[in-house]
């Protein structure tokens, strides 16, 4: 099973909103309108794409409006 | 047929006027950032591109059934090239500006993860000069333009895309304005 990363590149974000809205199990939002993951992993700048939240995520990365968004993916080991 | 032509290609730039008109006002709507009620951020992305790609398809048969219409008198030629047309040829010249525009903001847009940030958004920042000449194109050129429905159709365009602009050259355009000003 391969693991499931999504990255925001902050030089970008803007905090439009789109991707909370369609991964609201992943992330919230700040006051200032930027996405917050709701869980981080301490050195680790992904956040972590369950397997079922993979197709939103793409969809997040699709619509992202600045282009901020990317997904990457490793093999489990 | 040629009837059939001359209606199709009048009717059908009709709608795309409304319909670029409409898509102006969701793009701008959607560059707030801001939610509708219902219409959650992402949906009006998406519905602000199947409108502008409507808008496009509208303008597409607009174009090919005045080619093909002899009413008209549009060569191949006026497709790409303006101010060269055998009818009213400036007014004419203007849609073809406003076409060929219309034509790359729209492959730049479906592009746009391609082609990157930079490039996507000078080419969508043309639709402000875009809209106006296509507004004057269907306001100079139009054939009805004199009849009442369709300068209601045109200045309701006309105040929509107005209030739009107005709206978002306003300090609280965006969703979190407020937030964010405050620091400062």
């Amino acid at each position: 099973m391969n693991r499931t990363g999504l990255h925001v590149d902050w030089t970008r974000c803007d905090g439009r909103g789109l991707c909370v809205e369609l991964l609201p199990d992943l992330l919230g939002r700040d006051e200032w309108g930027y996405p917050l993951p709701h869980r981080s992993t301490p050195g680790r700048l992904l956040t972590e794409v369950p397997p079922g939240s993979v197709a939103d995520a793409e969809q997040a990365v699709a619509l992202c409006p600045l282009l901020a968004l990317t997904l990457t993916t490793e093999a489990a080991t | 047929m040629n009837e059939a032509l001359w209606a199709a290609g009048r009717a059908s730039g009709v709608t795309a006027l409304a319909l670029l008109t409409a898509s102006v006002v969701l793009g701008v709507l959607n560059r707030s950032g801001r939610p509708l009620p219902g219409l959650p951020r992402f949906s009006i992305a998406l519905v602000h591109r199947d409108v502008a790609l409507a808008a496009t398809a509208f303008v597409g048969v607009h174009v090919l059934t005045l080619l093909f219409d002899p009413l008209a008198r549009l060569s191949v030629t006026d497709l790409l090239m303006p101010f060269a047309g055998a009818f009213r040829p400036f007014w004419q010249g203007l849609g073809t500006v406003a076409f060929d525009v219309l034509l790359a903001v729209v492959v730049t847009a479906l592009l746009r993860h391609r082609l990157g940030l930079r490039t996507y958004r000078t080419v969508h920042w043309l639709v402000y000069a875009m809209w106006p000449v296509a507004f004057l194109h269907a306001v100079g050129n139009g054939t009805d333009a004199r009849t009442s429905w369709f300068l209601e159709v045109a200045a309701v365009s006309l105040i929509a895309v107005t209030i739009a602009v107005v709206w978002r050259l306003s300090a609280w355009f965006v969703e979190s304005s407020h937030a964010r000003q405050e620091l400062r």
